[in-house]
């Protein structure tokens, strides 16, 4: 095990953060805006989102860098900010963390298909190590990779995360099938945390979904197939339109009403992901430190 | 006259080459085109569908099928293009404005034109304005709208009332779809259709084309109909 992560997990289950996207959102980001880009326009209210998690008691913080490849880059016409945009994403939630939370980088999917010859294994390789490079080198604790639907891909990612040396976090989204339990190309979560633990994976996971009721039983399952911890970080359920806006009905409290269900599961890192909120990240902190003494944080550095 | 079974596994099986293969062979020995098309490759394509609906199928399955059909589709389309037969329809897709994920819509077009259709593809981000250009210009029957995000989703909105103000809506139907839009969201903007999935996307297309009988009420709903 890495040793940071044995470091982190010596003391139980790590609260993570929640959802970034909706909540830049929330500060003003307008509709279909990278929000990668406001790490260099508005890097006040990038850190203003780290902070509020840090606040509701996230001992990891992510980054606003899930986009931050050269592939979706491009598309907004960012692509020659590569480097810039993911060492101030890290910067900012470092900033935001003071010492009192670790910084793991985000590395979300390219959006472009291998199997269906959108972007050559290559191209694809070399665009996660130009940003898992850059995240490290703007000073990450470790890399989370996520939201991976594709295995070929989250393999590519994952490799070009170790050669940092930093831990790898590697999740990936199951919410296809009958049962809402397999990836969109129809891997189960046991193949998943087979491959992902065969790259060499420090922590496994499962993000996104299709809200905290069915992650107990995929949790378990990674937990089954892999001797590294798990990550699990569900979404707020499918959102609703209401008053021409995208409104989650789950509330913090029915949410963070799963995290004992996932803590037994196997789970050791919870947090939220899509509609969650600060609120949500503190109702989880209250239920998995529920009648017992809070530990005092573990500090970086 | 000759079977066509090879074509429909080879298809369904999603081996391209074997598809093109046995559709060279067939057509230098005098098939009709549209034999192939009507015996073998639409059906191919809508047991394709209906077992990605099942969950037998998944993203990859579906892609090498597409992929099989359209090679055997290039073949034949010179052909029917060559003694006047119209597609079974004219779709314009596209991810609308604000939003650059394009997997999904990807695989709807690539559905589409399996399903016999001609696609227009606008891309991703797609003003409204672009839509309604494309509508007119191509005579489109079928207009597909895709988004991923939450936010996003509501440039449908936009550019439904876009393609009202332009006057068009009458003469073409409006689909959506993308991980985030249901039924009562395709509801409440005025979509003409909404489904879970790609391949429910084709069979909507098809009943929009089809006469009149099968839609419910003002809207038209891929699974609670059956493939014509």
């Amino acid at each position: 095990m890495h040793a940071l992560i044995r470091q982190l997990l010596s003391r139980g289950p790590v609260l993570t953060d929640g959802a970034w996207g909706t909540q830049l959102q929330a500060r003003g980001l307008p509709i279909g805006e990278m929000p990668e880009g406001w790490n260099l326009s508005h890097p006040e209210d990038v850190c203003g989102v780290a902070r509020a998690y840090v606040a509701a008691g996230s001992r990891i913080i992510l980054t606003n860098t899930f986009g931050g490849n050269r592939c979706r880059l491009e598309a907004a016409g960012l692509s020659d900010r590569v480097r810039e945009l993911n060492l101030r994403g890290v910067e900012l939630s470092r900033k935001a963390a003071e010492g009192r939370a670790w910084v793991f980088a985000s590395i979300g999917p390219s959006g472009k298909m291998l199997l269906a010859d959108e972007i050559t294994r290559d191209e694809l390789g070399a665009a996660f190590e130009q940003q898992a490079a850059a995240l490290a080198e703007g000073g990450a604790d470790g890399l989370v990779v996520e939201t991976m639907g594709d295995l070929d891909e989250a393999l590519l990612a994952v490799a070009a995360a170790r050669a940092t040396d930093l831990p790898v976090v590697a999740c990936m989204v199951f919410d296809s099938g009958k049962n809402r339990d397999q990836t969109i190309m129809g891997l189960t979560p046991e193949e998943a945390a087979k491959a992902l633990t065969d790259a060499g994976a420090d922590v496994i996971g499962a993000n996104c979904g299709r809200g905290m009721g069915g992650f107990a039983l995929i949790c378990a399952r990674l937990r089954s197939a892999t001797d590294r911890p798990i990550w699990i970080k569900p979404n707020a359920g499918l959102p609703e339109i209401v008053d021409g806006r995208a409104a989650y009905r789950t509330s913090p409290e029915e949410f963070a009403g799963g995290a004992q269900a996932l803590v037994a599961a196997g789970a050791s890192f919870v947090g939220g992901c899509c509609g969650t909120s600060p609120d949500f990240i503190q109702a989880l902190d209250q239920k998995l430190h529920a009648g017992t003494q809070v530990s005092p944080l573990l500090l970086p550095g | 006259m000759q079977d066509t079974n090879p074509l429909y596994e080879a298809i369904l099986t999603g081996q391209a080459k074997e598809a093109r293969a046995f559709t060279e062979q067939a057509l230098a020995s005098g098939m009709d085109p549209l034999t192939l098309v009507n015996g073998a490759m639409s059906p191919a394509m809508d047991e394709v569908g209906r077992r990605f609906e099942r969950n037998e199928y998944f993203v990859p399955e579906l892609l090498l099928s597409a992929r099989a059909m359209k090679s055997a589709l290039e073949l034949i389309r010179p052909l029917l293009t060559a003694r006047g037969a119209q597609p079974t329809g004219r779709v314009v897709i596209g991810t609308v404005k604000g939003d650059l994920h394009d997997i999904g819509k990807n695989l709807v077009a690539a559905l589409l034109e399996g399903g016999g259709f001609e696609v227009i593809d606008l891309g991703v981000n797609v003003p409204p304005e672009k839509f309604v250009a494309t509508v007119r210009e191509k005579n489109a029957h079928v207009v597909a709208l895709s988004a991923l995000l939450t936010t996003t989703m509501l440039s449908m909105k936009t550019t439904i009332d876009a393609i009202q103000d332009a006057g068009i809506r009458a003469q073409v139907k409006v689909l959506v779809g993308g991980a985030p839009v249901t039924k009562k969201f395709a509801d409440d903007i005025g979509a003409d259709g909404y489904s879970e999935n790609a391949a429910g996307a084709v069979a909507l297309a098809r009943e929009t084309m089809a006469p009149a009988g099968c839609q419910k009420g003002s809207q038209i709903v891929a699974q609670s109909c059956p493939l014509p």
